[in-house]
């Protein structure tokens, strides 16, 4: 048939009313089916009744599939979402699966979901549980931390929000003040706030940490820290001494090869074997050393791949003028090696806050960790699909935040024509 | 006139292959040296040992005063001095035109921004690009960008020049801005030595010329002479290739 029957602009009118028609009835029928319980196909094989509206859509595709029709929004058409069969069938079954899936989604999200109410019997609509995580929103916030003390998280969050907000905004002479300060004094000023013992705020040991805030703690110190650690570990690598060479090789081969699981439960277990008796050092200290040692690895290595990017006349250029070692490298190699790595440098940066989760094998409860508590509460049994549901909105939320504030350092950095 | 580059006996080797043998060149202030020859002959390898881009393995290289070899301490001190153009004009992509002026004036030789601007102003004057100080090297043309990297060495004000090829990347056009800036250069003083195949510039400007071959220095004879009586039947076989 597809051999007798070419459309073209001259059978334009019959091609477009042999088409369109049945394209319709695709559509009446997979919406009869999925919307009103109604198989216009009855009639029709099981198999062959199923897969109806995908035939026949592909079947009213094909003839209205004509060049230079003449009629602009059909040419688009054909152009962008029709050009071939495979095409055709293609556009068919993303709209189909849309329509199909997303209100069954929506419903459970949201129509039918139970926001009011107290307790697991306050749902009774079939949708999700929100009341579940109203309930525990305090505890996913801020862990075991106790209530009465809880402005101290707050205040430190609204400082540094208030200190990203005016880095954003005020004139480029004071940023790099604000940055500084937000870099090396103000994680100082932070911890001592919300961990207390100074100034008459109560003491609060770690171990009562938890939540959204412990995860945006330890990401933040593990970000801060393994940046820089990560850099030495790359210019080390390249190093033309032994000694430092082989050791930056064998401390990212070491990382590199070990689950992060694996170190954190050693960082809990077999570290403190190795201090002197009657020394302590925090868990939560501890662990976050882990993880940054343990990214630091890899940004080494994103970062090394932006060295070997850089052609070797740069380093001429640098060395002709009279620089040493570290001017060449902060003042001309690293700004331009660091600015091709941008993408790489995102990728572990989110890795990283997507690993702070495992920091439960030590008993820290992060995010995840409070949701995995809180399923298990006999109260609240069955809630863990809300629960992660909402924690993987968490995560993707910050993460998207920093994949485009990536994108748009890469942009403003950009110096291309 | 007094030496400020003397080279004896300088042996170099890229693992097995000798890049240089046995060159022996002597450079006064103020002199202007013009090095030719065929590709893979040694003439970049020869000015980038002399402020030490690469290493030579025999022999000795005096520059200012002051031995150059693995025991050199402050060689940064002596590179500050000798300034450098190469081929691919390798100006810092990430730096406007005026922060590639002014970056080394500033970090090594401790100016202030001020004054370091002051003299990168004067400089891409002198080469004509001071109209661009502040866009970025991608933004201008092959040409501009030579020049705006000839300016930055001279920011550093050094007593010395190299130039490695410094026009064998530019369209036919451009060449001649700048040579015509380098030549500028000659006639302020500046003690040149020059890797180029560009003779108009070697005729005018050249006190001495240099052809090597196979990492020898095979003949070495005042300008004139070069180009009017060349001795060695090498030489005259090139000349007559490239002329």
């Amino acid at each position: 048939m597809i051999r007798i029957y070419k459309p073209n602009r001259d059978n334009l009118n019959t091609s477009l009313s042999i088409g369109l028609p049945i394209i319709a009835l695709a559509f009446i029928d997979f919406f009869g089916n999925t919307f009103l319980n109604t198989n216009l196909t009855g009639f029709l094989p099981n198999s062959l009744s199923y897969f109806f509206p995908l035939i026949a859509g592909a079947l009213g595709l094909y003839f209205i599939r004509i060049e230079y029709s003449g009629i602009r929004i059909l040419d688009n058409f054909n152009k962008n979402v029709n050009s071939t069969t495979f095409n055709a069938v293609l556009t068919l079954l993303i709209i189909f699966i849309f329509f199909k899936y997303t209100p069954p989604l929506l419903n459970w999200l949201i129509f039918d979901a139970d926001f009011v109410g107290s307790a697991k019997e306050d749902c009774t609509s079939g949708g999700a549980c929100w009341v579940f995580v109203k309930v525990w929103f305090k505890r996913f916030m801020y862990g075991m931390y106790p209530n009465p003390e809880q402005w101290r998280i707050n205040t430190a969050f609204f400082i540094l929000f208030v200190l990203i907000g005016a880095a954003f905004f005020v004139p480029p002479k004071y940023k790099k003040y604000i940055i500084l300060f937000m870099l090396f004094i103000y994680p100082i000023i932070g911890i001592k706030l919300i961990s207390g013992g100074i100034f008459g705020l109560k003491w609060i040991e770690t171990g009562a940490w938890g939540g959204l805030s412990l995860t945006l703690i330890v990401s933040a110190f593990a970000l801060i820290l393994c940046f820089p650690i990560g850099m030495f570990l790359a210019l080390g690598r390249r190093s033309e001494l032994p000694a430092i060479k082989y050791s930056s090789i064998g401390f990212i081969e070491i990382w590199r090869g070990v689950p992060l699981i694996t170190v954190l439960f050693m960082s809990a277990v077999m570290f403190p074997m190795f201090l002197p008796d009657g020394t302590y050092m925090d868990k939560l200290m501890r662990v976050v050393i882990a993880i940054t040692l343990f990214e630091a690895a890899y940004m080494a290595e994103v970062i090394r791949g932006g060295l070997q990017a850089l052609p070797r006349g740069q380093y001429d250029a640098a060395k002709s003028l009279g620089m040493g070692y570290w001017r060449l490298h902060l003042l001309v190699i690293l700004p331009q090696a660091l600015k091709l790595v941008i993408p790489g440098i995102a990728n572990t940066f989110l890795a990283l806050v997507k690993d702070t989760p495992l920091i439960f094998v030590v008993g820290l409860l992060e995010l995840a960790g409070m949701i995995g508590l809180a399923k298990t509460n006999p109260k609240w049994l069955g809630m863990a699909i809300e629960g992660y549901v909402f924690a993987g909105l968490v995560f993707w939320v910050i993460c998207y935040a920093m994949s485009r504030y990536s994108q748009r350092l890469e942009k403003k950095l950009s110096t291309e024509r | 006139m007094s030496k400020i580059i003397e080279l004896k006996n300088v042996n170099k080797w890229f693992d097995k292959f000798q890049a240089l043998k046995d060159v022996n060149l002597e450079v006064n202030q103020q002199e202007k040296i013009v090095i030719c020859g065929p590709s893979g002959s040694g003439k970049s390898t020869l000015i980038r040992c002399i402020n030490r881009l690469e290493e030579h393995q025999e022999g000795h290289i005096v520059v200012d005063g002051n031995e150059i070899s693995e025991k050199t301490k402050d060689i940064e001190k002596i590179r500050a001095e000798v300034g450098m153009v190469f081929q691919q004009f390798n100006l810092f992509p990430h730096l406007s035109i005026l922060d590639n002026c002014t970056l080394a004036p500033i970090w090594v030789k401790k100016l202030t921004k001020k004054q370091a601007e002051e003299i990168a102003m004067e400089n891409l004057k002198r080469v004509q690009i001071d109209d661009q100080a502040l866009k970025f090297p991608g933004q201008l043309s092959g040409g501009q960008q030579q020049r705006a990297a000839l300016a930055r060495a001279l920011c550093m004000e050094p007593k010395i020049m190299l130039f490695d090829e410094p026009t064998s990347a530019l369209d036919p056009e451009m060449i001649k801005e700048v040579l015509d800036a380098m030549v500028d250069l000659a006639k302020g003083g500046m003690t040149m030595i020059v890797v180029t195949h560009e003779m108009g510039f070697a005729k005018e400007v050249a006190d001495n010329m240099i052809f090597m071959d196979e990492g020898r220095i095979v003949e070495k004879a005042k300008t004139e002479d070069f180009f009017n009586n060349p001795k060695s039947e090498r030489t005259k076989l090139f000349l007559s290739q490239i002329l």
